[in-house]
């Protein structure tokens, strides 16, 4: 079991592990290892469509007046790069890496369902073809991510992408829920022996908390997707103001689902970031109790400031308080957050490897975007700034700049664990390079242009001095962005053919998923490892130093 | 611990209770905002949809004794109380769609107005938990039935019951919110 022990299987590449040849071994698998796996390759192929798609906004957008693309398709673009990028890249990228490595975190064998894990990947991969095949059934949808009632419909949207957006998006969410249920009941039931709760890596209680926002959050965004399908299939009027029904229920309800959601994107990515930061700082992660606290006060709030998207739809002036008030606090345990973070790097050994570059960016240009929500919070700001071009630089701070950046760290970390073989730091140093330069290019001065007065989703803009300029120095920006993914390709590929065998425990990590051999066999470990204390395997290597109770 | 299937089932119902949660505050939203209670007085028919609610509620009860009788062996008991289950289940079914057929009848559709929209959608979807819980009891049924004296997991019961009861007692809120609600 330990790192000592003479190899009896000279794996060292997924292409040595014989259980895994041929695809049926693949889409017939249970196994926790081949479904991560499964989310995280599709999830990434979404990425690049989600990008390309982007690009041609940017294209688009690169001079005033331009014509590459009629407004209608300009529409199609933005509603199917955001669906793209949130439901069908960040959820099940976050989803894969979760069921990969939970199971392995808590020296479990395989997750407490293993059918059930993979009924939520097929859910998932089946609802992502199905919104994409709306493009040759009649045109995407073209209402935006959040399909605003009442654009939404028949009367006025009356070709089938909107169908197609909500079908696909029920039967995602069903299986994100199962997804979310398995990953409680194995944390909760699957743990080794010595593994209490409060042992639990922090990535493990991240996932573990998300879970609770994904189950009791995803099924309002299905319920209103039943109303929007019944309105349009069935001509029932939920949304429908000419019939009495109200399109702003539908606001109340798709961010009483969206605003959790946020945090379903980002919990996960402060998982990994709890768990690259330490390794890479040689110290053990500062407040871990804080770190693991504050996440519950994170799930209670989000669902207390839903209200904070609608602030221009005429609320009255308690509403209005309450829900600015809920949204600043709710900064408050995050805040937390990037405090322990620095604390646990301040004072320790940093080695910057890829993966520690990726989560230091991540810590700056997270707290830029959430510094931009906070300023949403307030009212009058809010009022001035909804629907421009500041609200596409929030969320590309928080998600691309935050969630994004943090998965790249987790992906530098856990490469070699999932294949056997090391990304190249000499790519991934260039790789992060021109991320970081590309992303900020790219999306720092749309602060500027949305206080200019650009609104969001439009197809195009007049020839006036500051929108001119930043719309061409995002777009070329944007090009950096896309080089930089092409970059990240480039050493996957690489990396597979020949990169370095990477060994058990590369970075000489501590907790259990670097116990066993990288890829790790079928039956995860060859012992049931035990725990304990915080960091179970040099806990296991060091005994005299254990460093826990 | 909890068994693993059970705390499954747990959180799943805990997700369930979310979704009717938002199609129950539709209702109760344009109950409020609109003349949808009068409506509601006029189309329903309260004595008749109580009569078959009281079947759906008794049928948890008969599902308890199933659940205890398995536990204390008695076979052929748990056959006689699963068939009970399953026939008050199957009574409450056949009641709503009477209810439906007539409201049918006289032109209250989904599509009529917002009593219709809210209705159907919500009381639809708790028929078809009803339903799916209707044919999660008779794989019990056929199981606790079988010669080769085969029966049921006292795991499988625990959870299936578990479901059963939730969706039981969301009609309660249905009935009352739906059907009482319409005459204050
Ligand atoms: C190469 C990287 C990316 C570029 C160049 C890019 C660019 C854009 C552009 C131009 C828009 C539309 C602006 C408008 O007209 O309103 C947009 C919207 C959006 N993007 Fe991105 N984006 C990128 C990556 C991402 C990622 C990684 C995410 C999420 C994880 C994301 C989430 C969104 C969302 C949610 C919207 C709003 C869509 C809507 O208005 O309905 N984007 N992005
Ligand atoms: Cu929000």
């Amino acid at each position: 079991m330990s790192e000592e022990s003479p190899a009896q299987r000279p794996i060292s590449s997924l292409a040595d592990m014989k259980e895994y040849r041929g695809i049926f071994s693949w889409i017939a698998s249970v196994d926790h290892k081949q479904i991560g796996i499964m989310y995280i390759v599709s999830a990434f192929v979404f990425f690049i469509v989600g990008v390309g798609l982007a690009i041609a906004m940017r294209i688009q957008l690169m001079e005033p007046h331009a014509h590459f693309m009629s407004p209608e398709t300009y529409n199609q673009l933005f509603t199917m790069h955001g669906t793209t990028m949130v439901f069908l890249m960040a959820m099940p990228l976050l989803f894969g890496v979760s069921v990969y490595f939970v199971p392995l975190m808590i020296g479990a064998r395989d997750m407490a369902f293993p059918r059930l894990n993979a009924l939520g990947f097929w859910l998932y991969f089946f609802g992502a073809l199905m919104i994409y095949f709306s493009f040759m059934a009649g045109g995407a949808p073209n209402a935006g991510w959040f399909s605003y009632a009442p654009l939404t419909e028949k009367a006025y949207s009356s070709h089938p992408g909107l169908d197609y957006w909500a079908l696909s998006l029920l039967v995602m969410g069903a299986g994100s829920v199962a997804t979310g249920i398995n990953l409680i009941v194995t944390v909760l039931t699957m743990r080794t022996s010595g593994m209490t709760l409060t042992r639990a890596p922090l990535f493990v209680w991240m996932t573990f908390f998300n879970s609770f926002l994904v189950i009791l959050a995803l099924p309002a965004l299905n319920a209103a997707l039943v109303m929007i399908l019944a309105d349009r299939q069935l001509n029932a009027h939920f949304f429908s103001p000419a019939h009495g029904g109200s399109a702003l229920l539908w606001q109340n309800y798709f961010w009483l689902f969206g605003h959790p959601e946020v945090y379903i994107l980002i919990l996960p990515a402060f998982g990994v970031i709890s768990e690259v930061i330490p390794v890479f700082s040689r110290k053990m992660i500062y407040g871990y109790d804080f770190l693991a606290a504050s996440t519950v006060a994170i799930v209670f709030l989000s669902y207390a400031v839903w209200m904070h998207h609608m602030f221009a739809t005429g609320l009255s002036y308690l509403v209005l308080y309450v829900f600015a008030g809920s949204s600043m606090l709710i900064a408050v345990p995050t805040g937390i957050k990037i405090f322990n973070w620095i604390a646990t790097m301040w004072g320790g050994s940093i080695r910057f490897t890829t993966a520690m570059l990726f989560a230091t960016a991540f810590l700056i240009q997270f707290t830029i975007g959430g510094l931009s929500g906070v300023a949403f919070a307030a009212i009058p700001i809010d009022w001035q700034l909804t629907d421009s071009y500041f609200v596409v630089a929030h969320i590309h701070y928080v998600l691309l700049g935050g969630t994004l950046f943090a998965m790249f760290a987790g992906i530098y970390y856990w490469f070699p664990k999932v294949t056997g073989r090391l990304l190249s730091e000499k790519i991934g140093r260039l790789n992060f390079w021109l991320m970081v330069i590309g992303f900020n290019g790219t999306f720092f001065g749309m602060h500027w242009l949305g206080a200019a007065g650009m609104p969001r989703r439009a197809y195009t803009f007049l020839d006036r001095p500051p929108l001119t300029t930043l719309h061409l120095v995002s777009s070329l920006f944007s090009f950096v962005l896309a080089f930089a993914i092409l970059v990240f390709i480039w050493n996957v590929v690489r990396s597979l053919r020949n990169g370095a065998v990477a060994g058990n425990n590369p970075w000489d990590a501590w907790t259990l998923e670097w116990t066993t051999t990288s890829p790790p066999p079928v039956e995860n470990f060859e012992a049931t490892p035990p725990a304990r204390g915080w960091r179970p395997f040099w806990d296991f290597r060091k005994k005299e130093e254990t460093d826990h109770d | 611990m909890i068994e693993r299937n059970k705390l499954g089932m747990i959180l799943f119902l805990l997700s369930e209770s979310v979704f009717f949660l938002l199609l129950i505050l539709a209702y109760a939203f344009y109950h409020t905002s609109g003349e949808l209670g009068t409506k509601a007085a006029h189309a329903l028919n309260v004595i008749q949809s109580g009569i078959f609610s009281v079947a759906l509620f008794s049928s948890s009860f008969t599902l308890w004794q199933a659940d205890r009788c398995l536990k204390d062996g008695e076979r052929a008991r748990v056959r006689f109380w699963l068939a009970a289950t399953v026939g008050l289940g199957l009574i409450f079914l056949v009641g709503q769609g009477i209810e439906y057929a007539r409201l049918l009848r006289d032109q209250i559709t989904i599509s009529r107005n917002l009593f219709g929209t809210t209705f159907f959608t919500l009381t639809g979807f708790h028929g078809l938990h009803v339903a799916v819980g209707l044919a999660l009891l008779m794989i019990l049924f056929g199981l606790s039935a079988r010669k080769n004296g085969s029966e049921p997991s006292p795991v499988a019961m625990g959870s299936i019951s578990l479901y059963w009861h939730f969706v039981d007692g969301v009609w309660v809120v249905i009935f009352s919110i739906v059907y009482l609600w319409g005459f204050i």
